[in-house]
């Protein structure tokens, strides 16, 4: 039996357009001016977060990984990813937490917390302007494939799979908003709507809510996978971070 | 709070120039639901100022009408080389306080 | 800012001189308003711009430029600007004090717009006079009170 899954897989399809290239002329500027970008005041913070100590090891993240411009460039190109010896695999906010609880001797940071928005933001905006350049191979296959599924599943109340409206329906009009492709290029990302930055997990929960389905919680497994897959369809797009959306 | 300032390096005695801050404020209207259906409590920075050399140059007084993470721009004429010192309070007490360094060339 | 998005009020033009208590006058509420900021004198539309989008992203973040065509000189220049927009819960957005070592009677921020409406800049001269200006703006994704 050919499932809508198999299918989608096999269509070629056209260079994926970045969220920003959806947007109207306001976003465009506020994005593109360097002071403006309210997502900048949490890379400013992230920027200061990166060199204060942390936890009972006392630890900066400078203090292993120096400079940020430098250790931190295209890093963001290439998560969701998992390490060389196996273990789960890690966004950029899981890795900086894993670092955290297991070489700083510090808390986890909560997802759309200050200092993880921070951080996270800090770190992706290092590979800004690089093209997103995820790699899947047979360390990471099947979470792939599962973010692929969940990708093409229909889901909540309203039965829609993420490709109803970012695939089939990317340009033409929601309520008085324009359908982007979905792509992750931009995260974490100042939205308008928010009054806030927000993680990428923040924005696909909104989704799952928008079809009224159930939630996954961010940093779940199954987001993480999703996110991997979404990177996939990115690939070529360059990261943006911090972006800003309506 | 964390502030971010743009203020030219230096500019030419009589020269006008822009000034931009941004500061990382919610600016709560009080008229938001927490996740529990609580009025989260009105805070916004309400008043701002700018002082050149220790002279107040610009005043500004903000209402929740004000965008979360407000950002501003204003001009000021250059007189003499110095220091730009930018106060702000918000509703709770809060301050916050930024400084620039500028150099006027004749 | 793309041209095409933009609505400008025409300073110094034909209506320099049309006094704004005859629209106001449709409007009790907005004379109100405005009485509360001309503290009584007269107020003429005229020299100020107000530039803004028609059509906002999203209500909770419109750019706003007010522009206020003055010499900006010790003899001649604006004191304060103030913001409303009549259909937030707050009318009064904001204020700015200026003076003659401003250089420009011109501010640039970010505004919550609550519903579709006028937003009106209102600018006080060194010499006691008032003048305003006003852009429409469109929302559809409103501030304050909805999210």
């Amino acid at each position: 039996m050919l499932t809508l899954s198999a299918v989608a897989a096999e269509a070629p399809r056209p260079q994926p357009k970045s969220g920003i290239e959806y947007a109207g002329g306001d976003v465009r500027a506020l994005q593109a001016d360097d002071f403006g970008n309210p997502g900048m005041l949490w890379v400013a913070r992230g920027e200061k977060l990166w060199s204060a100590p942390a936890g009972r090891s006392g630890k900066s993240c400078a203090g292993c990984h120096r400079d940020a411009p430098t250790t931190m460039k295209g890093v963001a190109t290439r998560y969701p990813r998992r390490d060389v010896g196996g273990g789960e695999l890690l966004n950029l906010e899981g890795r900086i937490n894993q670092c955290r609880e297991q070489r700083q001797g510090a808390d986890v940071l909560r997802y759309e917390s200050e200092e993880l928005l921070a951080l996270t933001a800090y770190v992706a905006h290092q590979s800004r302007g690089m093209p997103v350049n995820v790699e899947i191979n047979d360390a990471n296959r099947v979470n792939f494939e599962r973010g692929r599924d969940t990708y093409y599943r229909r889901q909540g109340q309203m039965n829609l799979a993420c490709t109803h409206c970012h695939e089939q329906n990317a340009g033409r009009k929601l309520l008085a908003d324009t359908i982007s492709e979905g792509h992750g290029n931009a995260y974490p990302v100042y939205r308008l709507e928010w009054q806030s930055a927000g993680s990428l997990h923040r924005r696909l929960r909104a989704c799952f809510f928008g079809v009224r389905a159930e939630q996954p919680a961010a940093g779940s497994a199954e987001l993480v996978d999703l996110e991997l897959y979404l990177a996939s369809r990115a690939r070529g797009l360059q990261v943006e971070t911090p972006g800003v959306r309506r | 709070m964390l502030a971010r300032v743009q203020v030219p390096a230096q500019a030419r005695r009589g020269d006008v120039f822009p000034i931009r801050i941004a500061i990382q404020h919610s600016m709560e209207t009080g008229y938001r639901p927490d996740n529990f259906g609580r009025r989260i409590p009105k805070n916004v920075i309400n008043t701002l100022t700018c002082r050149y050399n220790g002279v107040e140059v610009f005043r500004a007084e903000m209402g929740s009408g004000v965008s979360a993470n407000p950002q501003l721009q204003f001009y000021l004429r250059a007189e003499n080389s110095g220091e730009l010192v930018f106060d702000w309070v918000d509703d709770s007490g809060q301050r916050g306080s930024e400084r620039a360094p500028i150099t006027v060339t004749a | 800012m793309s041209a095409d998005r933009r609505r400008f009020l025409v300073s110094c033009s034909a209506l320099a001189l049309a006094p704004a208590l005859a629209l106001a006058q449709q409007n009790p509420q907005r004379e109100a308003l405005l009485r509360e900021v001309t503290r009584g004198a007269a107020l003429r539309i005229g020299r100020v711009l107000v530039d803004t989008p028609t059509l906002a992203d999203n209500g909770h973040s419109v750019p706003l430029r007010i522009a206020v065509d003055s010499p900006m000189t010790a003899a001649d220049h604006v004191r304060r600007i103030t913001i409303l927009a009549e259909r937030n819960p707050r009318p009064v957005v904001a204020s700015y004090a200026l003076g003659p070592y401003s250089g420009r009677g011109e501010i640039v921020t970010r505004i919550r717009v609550a519903d579709i409406q006028d937003i009106i800049a209102v600018a006080e001269l060194s010499d006691g006079s008032f003048w305003m200006g006003s852009a429409h703006v469109i929302v559809t994704e409103l501030a304050c009170l909805e999210g």
